[in-house]
């Protein structure tokens, strides 16, 4: 049987736990599924040999992935990986990581993969305005969005094997700026919680903040809070020239709804919108519409979510 | 003198109601725009001649409905304007198409090329990189900031934060919103694009291994339950961990 290749995705130096929504996703695609850690250090790798339906893992280990470099991580993955499709998680790194690979052995690429039939492929297009289906005749590179496939269980006791990677790196770090806060990025996140025009000034987004402590999730914005408020970052916009993002859910306080916006978060999962006003776009995609300012809201939301937690 | 590159592509406007004619999108009535971020990255490539001297050339794959797309750069500041196009374009896989645009940029002689984060249509991403790689170039995708000192460096995303990193060039360098504000067309501007003639440059492509089946309207969502009143928030936080298990 052929084999089909999961490349694990690596979060601050830690096996992302949505590799195992990969394995699912090559399983749909078919063939003997092998696992492809990129690291600097291979014990990344050992959490890799639980997941179920997995054939065997490669620790590909090399000083290269130290730090990200689209063409020295290419070379260095595509040396360690067999030849068949490939299947990334659809993060920022990745899809420009699988585009890459996808070019360096001369195939396409299909990003953000929702649904696999057989050799039919979902991707949303049009930012989510309409779903493109396309039928790949040969091998190619995906990335699949995280969140839609259920994750492989990790019942399995695959095989390991670490090898030397090693790529040419054609780009130079000079300075890595953490980031202002400790919170949680939207990219990152499952849960965000993101506040609009509405919230009145940047102060509010505190009440935003301890929900999100309480909760564990990442605080986002729309852009008219971004472009109003000096306080609040363009990296925590969301929306069609912000972040796109995809957590199992997304509360969303005082945003309209802009077509724009919902571009950036519409495919989450479930969506809770907290607005003042019936009519606000956004009800028409919420799971859970609340018809309320935020000043009455929020603070019944963070004293039944402090109960719960 | 630098030869600089920017890709732009011609979408439908991101207000626009998306329709469907079977199952396929029906851009007729569509009023069509410059992709939001490659106005960044033409940006980008005009503050990067201003810096360091050169040439900017937009560059676009499309049909002739395209050509507005180019005058607009043209008259944001680009000095040439240049479009390719080929038999069956309407439906290249990645491979095909970023081989089409490696090849248009070596005949350019680019020396390094911007393009936006992603298109506002197909919003693959996988452009840049692609590109690179087929060219055997440098890539950094997603920058929020570059300056044009000593080399080009650049601000990008990175685990934890941003980094702030040196690329050598040739490099194909994908744009997001960062900092910049694209500039508005001035008088001169508008008159000089009026005049400019478009460069068409005709193109083949390898073939396409991927093909499109169908596009349509995402899955219906059930309709949501509305709740009014401040108080409510409390039964919604019950139903987020016990109806939608997400808590
Ligand atoms: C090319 C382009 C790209 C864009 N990209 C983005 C993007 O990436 N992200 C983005 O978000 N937008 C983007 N926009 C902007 C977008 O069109 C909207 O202008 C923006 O999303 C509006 O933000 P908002 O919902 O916070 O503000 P508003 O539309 O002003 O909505 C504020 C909402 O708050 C409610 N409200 C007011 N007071 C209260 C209260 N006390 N309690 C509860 N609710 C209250 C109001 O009823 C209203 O619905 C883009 C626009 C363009 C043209
Ligand atoms: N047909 C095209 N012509 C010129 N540039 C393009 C074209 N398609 C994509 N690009 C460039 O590549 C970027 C990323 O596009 P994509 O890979 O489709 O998300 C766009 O923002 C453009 O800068």
């Amino acid at each position: 049987m052929s084999e089909v290749t999961v490349i694990a995705e690596i979060t601050n130096g830690k096996l992302n736990p949505a590799t195992a929504e990969l394995v699912t996703a090559a399983s749909a695609l078919g063939g003997d599924v092998v696992v492809v850690v990129p690291c600097t250090d291979a014990s990344v790798a050992d959490a890799a040999s639980a997941y179920s339906n997995v054939s065997r893992v490669v620790a590909a280990k090399s000083s290269v992935f130290a730090n990200y470099d689209a063409s020295g991580w290419a070379e260095a993955i595509d040396a360690v990986s067999p030849a068949g499709n490939l299947v990334f998680l659809a993060s920022a790194q990745s899809k420009d990581l699988a585009a890459r690979l996808a070019s360096k052995r001369g195939i396409s690429v299909v990003q953000d993969v929702v649904e696999i039939s057989g050799n039919n492929l979902t991707s949303p297009i049009y930012s989510g305005k309409a779903f493109q289906t396309v039928a790949i005749s040969t091998t190619a590179v995906i990335s699949v969005r995280a969140n839609v496939f259920s994750p492989s269980p990790s019942d399995g006791d695959a095989s390991m094997s670490v090898v030397d990677a090693t790529g040419n790196v054609k780009s130079a770090i000079k300075e890595l700026i953490g980031r202002a806060s400790e919170r949680l990025d939207v990219a990152e996140a499952n849960i965000i919680i993101s506040g609009g025009r509405g919230m009145g000034s940047p102060d509010n987004f505190k009440h935003l903040e301890v929900i999100a402590d309480t909760i564990g999730a990442a605080v986002g914005a729309s852009r008219a809070a971004v472009d109003t408020w000096d306080d609040i970052p363009h990296s925590m916009q969301v929306g069609q020239t912000g972040k796109t993002v995809n957590p199992n859910l997304y509360i969303a306080v005082g945003i309209s709804g802009a077509i724009q916006h919902l571009a950036g978060m519409r495919s989450s999962k479930y969506i809770v919108a907290i607005n003042k006003d019936a009519d606000a776009p956004i009800f028409q995609y919420a799971d859970y519409g609340i018809v309320a300012s935020w000043e009455d809201a929020l603070p019944v939301l963070q004293s039944t979510f402090s109960e719960m937690f | 003198m630098t030869n600089i590159v920017v890709l732009v592509k011609q979408v439908p406007d991101t207000n626009a109601k998306i329709v469907f004619n079977g199952e396929s999108v029906d851009l007729s009535a569509v009023k069509m725009v410059t992709s939001p971020y490659d106005e960044f990255a033409i940006e980008t490539a005009l503050q990067h001649k201003e810096s360091s001297g050169g040439t900017v050339t937009a560059l676009t794959v499309g049909g002739s409905g395209a050509d507005k797309i180019l005058k607009d750069a043209k008259a944001m500041g680009v000095d040439n304007i240049v479009r390719v196009w080929g038999d069956g374009f309407e439906t290249l896989d990645s491979n095909s198409f970023q081989s089409v645009l490696s090849g248009v940029l070596s005949e350019l002689g680019a020396d390094v090329v911007y393009c936006g984060k992603s298109s506002a249509d197909l919003g693959s991403g996988s452009t840049g990189p692609g590109v690179a790689e087929k060219l055997g170039w440098a890539s950094v995708s997603n920058i929020v900031s570059a300056s044009f000192g000593d080399g080009l460096t650049v601000t990008a995303p990175a685990d934890g934060g941003n980094a702030v990193v040196n690329v050598s060039l040739p490099a194909i360098i994908s744009c997001d919103k960062g900092d910049l504000k694209p500039r508005k067309p001035n008088v001169r501007g508008i008159m000089m694009a009026k005049k400019a003639q478009v460069d068409v440059r005709e193109a083949s492509a390898p073939a396409s291994t991927v093909t499109l089946v169908s596009q349509t309207p995402p899955p219906a969502k059930p309709a949501g339950k509305t709740y009014e009143g401040g108080q409510s928030a409390a039964e919604v936080a019950k139903l987020l961990r016990d109806e939608a298990n997400v808590l």
